[in-house]
């Protein structure tokens, strides 16, 4: 909302500067966004003249030129033989005469657009400045020639061009919540000025609703989501009156563009009072106005030259001759007034708050109007914006007010808020005695009673907002000021600190974090394409995608379901920017769409039975929380220390036990095959039994039709089982200071059977005995035969005694004994 | 009388000759001091003090002096040969330590040449802020409260007092899952964890949400469509606006150090009274208003920051979850957390939040705590 502040000082007197104005608008809550000067963008000299002489000096360019003595008073050079005291100027518009008034930049203005005037030869004189035409000094849009200035102004040479032409004003651009709707209007800023002044306001609004009439311009409604509907007639209108210049200036320091005297007057009203009014040409009414829903399907031109097809939820202004009008959104264009309008029917109504705005909404037309019928109009001010707006039309205009009006419908009763006395000092935590109450409700317009511990009040007709006994108490406490209330911090009882799925979050984090991955966010939109190119089967868990209705590019339509995606994405944008040694990792939700059907709506009066609540969290998709990372380039790039190490599979798989380690778990792991990754590289990573997830190198065809690095590797889980499965607590052995035994075992398997298996079978062979094992190489060639490999493992056992050679060796030959039995292992010699 | 007995009588030896003694004592000092290594000390030791040595050789033939001349001769030739390793054990120990020396430097290193060669790692700077944000208030005693991004919008607007009718949830501004009529949407702020836990934790409640949340907004230098919030509320016995104040300055010395808070009047549908509150500009402490000689870029000069809305709840809120709300009240405040680092650490564009440049998530490092 712009408030131009001439505006708001003429219609409340205020002690106060522009500047206390506006910090205390904004104390209020009607925070001033922008504190404009109004008027031409012009610094320097900008003064009237006179056009004392002129010679017109053909040229050999076919134009012609003016020589021009101009008398701009004190800022005249002396007179000489040849001139009296004056400047001389060049011009190239012939569209004025000797002794006209013109505007003339001096060298030193610095005109809109950053165009400096300076002194310059040209045309074989020295012009000593600008006379300038409407569009240049930012008056107007005027380039038809030089503005010549009416002299029954008053304008005298040498005066400030400005200040004779233009009021230049303040204006406050303010942020007006949506429960102030009557701060949408002038006189309501200059209510809320009046009352933080301290000082009486006196609304040039203040009348009453006369009782329903219908002598005028017949009205009908049929529709209670209009609730009244004044209609004022004029005839005998001229159509050629302008508009003022102090309203068309203060409609355009408010925002709003001058187009006619009807129009202009009535946005003027309603910028003053906060009614939207609308003027109708009487000539193109045919038949009563009947305001109703529309029937689906039905059309109307509006204003803007849209045809705008209505729903059944949309309110009309009609008459005999179909829809007229988008009630409280915007006019017909059929029935608008035009520079023919000699009888003018005025619209002042009230439409429902809800209605206008889902209508607004619907057809994509925010207007002045609806901005103010969305928020709520006082109600009882349509008669009184509607007859200052034909009193101005009159004044401005001629013709008069038919004595016959149409009123129709009625003011709703003022609401009553009970509240106890003790409640605002309660809730404001500061001592704000009753007196102060009441004496601040009633500066703002309430009508209070005090009964005992408790008050009732009884809002202003343009204060639907002051509704519950906690409405009442903001308005004291924006009132009273919130900075005069003290600070205090309340104890709350014991907390538990983070959970422990809170901590294993943070320790997961930074762990892999310190283990050298760097986090990186995406958006959380994904394309089918995308998981076409993932190469995912039809029945893969991760196309069960949730759709969204709405959107923000069509192209990426679903909810991710896996981050790999955005983690591909994240690639690209750093090797684009010659990044390409990267390990990144995401942590985020991702969404799996179940047939859950639709929430329930649980009444908000109370709480909602377990069965709603239950209903509700059976009807949400699932939504586990992911950890994702990926490597590419070099881990650890050459240097001074050697060779480049390549990220390959093993650092995604790390960055997967990192994870784990983080929260006391051990991933168990096993080549598997799924997409994205490579057939013979992927591992499936379990807890407890439970598959997690996957790692691996990506498979090629991914690769290239993502453009990823080759050899890109990448690890997805669900961090939500993870965090589940953690262990808590623990046990710590007593430690052994016995001698260690240490015996290696190389042993032949075939080339499928894993590593990890066989050491898992070694590792129950051994028994209790053992205390470590490691696999220490892997072999592979002649001497274990094709088909084969030798896994040599270091076994180390220790007991609470010292063992002797022969119980390791022992326990070595248990251990081998299960890996030959269950995976065919044999000795190596 | 007899004569000399070329068997039994002992033979005057040459070589135990003090004189000759003296001579490999001698040779054998000038040998360990020309010494320039420990292995030319070795060498010199195998010579003249090994077994094969003349001292070691001399000394074997003091059975053939005559008994009385034994003594002398082992005292001789142990004396001599005492000396002789004592100056290679010296010699050894001013060897060692010379070698030592020199070792050292040799095996000097730039000890400035880079050693972090596996990549340096980091935390995307708003998980880092928002966990130090959580910290502030589970060290006051609060608990973190989370909650499903994909939420039923009963729990975003219903239950949040947002009136049906309400444009904030029309498909301009919310995220809808398709559907709309089945009521599930991406959620717009923090707020349904707030519903959440005063629905299924016991009361006084003191928790913090923090998360992810969701708009149908522009893509552009200061506004994405997926953002963060830190969301505080309290719901406790005599709850004020005094104690929303306290609490809100309190977070924000935590966080910025010496600065204040002030609160503006606004509407949410959520809170009644409802204020947004504004930061003391953390850099400037408002020096830069109407300043033009030091303009502050951190507040625009304006002196304060907009930093998030606040307010008491609405008793219609605590209704929907079944609270009473003549005995109790509460509050509740929320931020964005990428806007904070955003004038916090001077980020200029909010793009590279989400475009994953891994130079945007290593420029704070442990920087942001």
């Amino acid at each position: 909302m712009k408030a131009p502040v001439s505006w708001l000082r003429e219609l409340v007197s205020l002690p106060v500067t522009d500047a206390e104005m506006a910090d205390s608008f904004t104390r209020a809550g009607l925070t001033v966004e922008r504190v404009e000067t109004t008027g031409p963008d012009v610094t320097g000299p900008l003064v009237i003249g006179r056009v004392l002489s002129l010679v017109e000096e053909p040229q050999k360019n076919g134009k012609t030129i003016r020589y021009c003595r101009v008398d701009v008073g004190g800022h005249n050079d002396e007179a000489t033989d040849e001139y009296p005291a004056s400047r001389g100027i060049v011009c190239g518009a012939l569209n004025f005469d000797e002794g006209d008034l013109v505007v003339v930049a001096l060298p030193g203005a610095v005109l809109p657009g950053d165009f400096a005037i300076a002194a310059r030869k040209t045309y074989g004189h020295i012009s000593d400045g600008m006379i300038c035409a409407e569009d240049e000094i930012g008056l107007g849009d005027d380039h038809d020639g030089i503005l010549v200035i009416d002299p029954t102004t008053g304008a005298t040479p040498g005066d400030d061009a400005l200040d004779a032409l233009w009021s230049s004003d303040t204006v406050f651009d303010m942020e007006v919540t949506t429960d102030l709707g009557y701060c949408l209007s002038l006189r309501g800023l200059a209510r809320e000025a009046a009352i933080a002044a301290r000082v009486p306001f006196s609304d040039p609004y203040d009348r009453s609703m006369p009782s329903p009439t219908s002598g005028g311009y017949p009205v009908e409604l049929e529709s209670d989501r209009c609730t009244s509907f004044v209609a004022l007639t004029i005839e005998g209108f001229d159509p050629d009156a302008p508009t003022p210049s102090w309203m068309s200036q203060r409609l355009l320091a408010s925002g709003v563009r001058s187009i006619s005297l009807p129009v202009d007057v009535t946005n003027y009203v309603m910028l003053e009072s906060g009614q939207p009014l609308h003027a109708y040409d009487a000539a193109q009414l045919q038949g009563p106005i009947r305001v109703r829903l529309a029937s689906a399907g039905e059309q109307l031109r509006t204003l803007d030259g849209t045809v705008r097809t209505c729903t059944a939820d949309d309110l009309l202004i009609t008459d005999d001759s179909g829809a007229i009008g988008l009630a409280g959104v915007m006019g017909g264009e059929d029935t608008e007034v035009t520079s023919s309008t000699t009888a003018i029917v005025l619209e002042a109504a009230h439409f429902d708050a809800a209605s206008v705005s889902r209508t607004f909404r619907r057809h994509g037309l925010p207007s002045e109007a609806s901005k103010r019928f969305e928020r709520t109009v006082d109600p009882r001010v349509p008669y009184a914006a509607a007859r200052r707006a034909a009193e101005l039309l009159i004044a401005h205009g001629g013709g008069e007010l038919r004595a016959e009006e149409t009123v129709v419908g009625s003011v709703p009763e003022r609401h009553r808020i009970n509240l106890r006395t003790g409640l605002v000092a309660a809730i404001l935590g500061a001592p704000i005695e009753a007196s102060d109450t009441v004496r601040i409700l009633e500066a703002s317009g309430c009508q209070v009673t005090a009964m005992g511990d408790s008050l009732t009040v009884c809002a202003p007709s343009w204060r639907p907002d002051l509704h519950d006994p906690y409405d009442v108490v903001e308005e004291v406490g924006r009132k009273y000021g919130y900075d005069r209330i003290g600070l205090r911090i309340p104890v709350p009882p014991v907390g538990g600190g983070l959970t422990r799925t809170q901590r294993g979050r943070r320790a997961v984090m930074s762990a892999v974090a310190a283990a050298g991955f760097t986090e990186v966010l995406s958006l959380p939109f994904i394309a089918e394409t995308e998981l076409d190119k993932l190469h995912l089967t039809a029945d893969d868990p991760r196309r069960s995608l949730v759709r969204l209705a709405n959107p923000l590019s069509d192209t990426h339509p679903y909810l991710r379901t896996s981050l790999l995606p955005g983690l591909f994405a994240a690639v690209a944008k750093n090797t684009s920017r010659s990044l390409g040694d990267l390990a990144l990792f995401e942590h985020g939700t991702v969404f799996h769409a179940t047939d859950g059907g639709a929430v329930p709506h649980p009444d908000v009066t109370d709480r909602p039975s377990d069965e709603d609540l239950a209903g509700i969290e059976a009807a949400l998709p699932a939504q586990p929380e992911t950890l994702a990372a990926l490597v590419c380039g070099d881990w650890v790039a050459a240097g001074w220390h050697g060779d480049a190490v390549e990220a390959d599979w093993t650092h995604v798989v790390a960055f997967a036990e990192t994870a784990a380690s983080a929260v006391g778990l051990q991933l168990a792991r096993r080549n598997t095959e799924v997409m994205p990754w490579h057939p013979g590289r992927c591992a499936e990573l379990s807890v407890n039994g439970q598959v997690l997830g996957f790692a691996g190198e990506l498979h090629p065809e991914v690769i290239r039709e993502f453009g990823l690095p080759e050899r890109t590797c990448a690890v997805e889980f669900t961090l939500g089982a993870l965090l589940a499965a953690a262990p808590g607590g623990g046990s710590i052995r007593a430690l052994s200071s016995f001698p260690l035994a240490k015996e290696d075992v190389a042993l032949i398997v075939d080339e499928a059977v894993a590593a990890a298996d066989v050491e898992a079978a070694l590792r129950e062979g051994a028994g209790e005995l053992l205390e470590e094992i490691s696999l220490f190489d892997v072999y592979r060639g002649d001497q274990v035969g094709k088909g084969k490999k030798s896994l040599a493992f270091a076994l180390r056992f220790r007991a609470d005694r010292t063992l002797k050679d022969a119980e390791a060796a022992t326990a070595r030959q248990a251990a081998v004994a299960v890996a030959a039995d269950r995976y065919g292992a044999v000795q190596r010699a | 009388m007899s004569g000399p007995h070329d068997n039994v009588d002992p033979q005057p030896v040459a070589a135990l000759d003090p004189e000759v003694v003296a001579g490999y004592v001698d040779a054998a000092l000038a040998a360990v001091a020309s010494s320039r290594t420990t292995a030319e000390l070795k060498q010199a030791r195998l010579e003249h003090a090994g077994d094969r040595s003349p001292l070691a050789l001399a000394n074997r033939e003091i059975g053939a002096l005559p008994p009385a001349a034994r003594k002398e001769a082992g005292a001789r030739t142990g004396k001599a040969r005492g000396r002789v390793n004592q100056a290679i054990s010296a010699r050894a120990t001013e060897l060692a330590a010379q070698e030592l020396q020199q070792a050292l430097r040799d095996e000097r290193v730039d000890m400035t040449l880079p050693v972090r060669l596996a990549p340096q790692g980091a935390l995307h700077p708003i998980t880092a802020l928002m966990d130090d944000m959580c910290d502030v208030f589970v060290a006051m005693g609060w608990e973190v409260a989370e909650g499903p991004e994909l939420e039923a919008e009963w729990y975003n607007f219903d239950a949040l007092n947002v009136a049906p009718d309400h444009p904030a949830r029309a498909l301009q501004d919310t995220l809808w899952i398709d559907p709309p009529e089945h009521g599930k949407l991406l959620r717009t702020q923090t707020s349904p964890v707030q519903i959440r836990a005063l629905l299924e934790r016991d009361l006084p409640l003191y928790v913090v949400s923090p998360g992810k949340v969701f708009r149908a907004d522009e893509y552009d230098a200061t506004h994405l469509p997926v953002f963060h919030q830190l969301e505080g509320l309290v719901v406790d016995k005599g709850i004020s606006m005094a104690d929303l104040r306290g609490t809100l300055d309190h977070f924000a010395r935590a966080m910025f150090g010496d600065v204040r808070t002030r609160m503006r009047p606004h509407h949410f549908p959520f809170t009644e009274p409802s204020a947004e509150v504004d930061l003391e500009c953390f850099v400037c402490h408002g020096s830069s208003v109407g300043n033009p000689d030091a303009p502050c870029r951190t507040c625009r000069s304006e002196g304060w920051i907009e930093w998030g809305g606040c307010g008491i709840v609405n008793p219609r809120v605590l209704r929907a979850c079944g609270i009473d709300a003549a005995v109790y009240s509460g509050f509740a405040f929320g931020m964005g957390v990428d806007r904070t680092v955003m004038f916090r650490n001077n980020a200029p564009d909010l793009r590279d939040f989400v475009e994953g440049d891994i130079r945007f998530s290593r420029s704070l490092l442990g920087g942001a705590r």
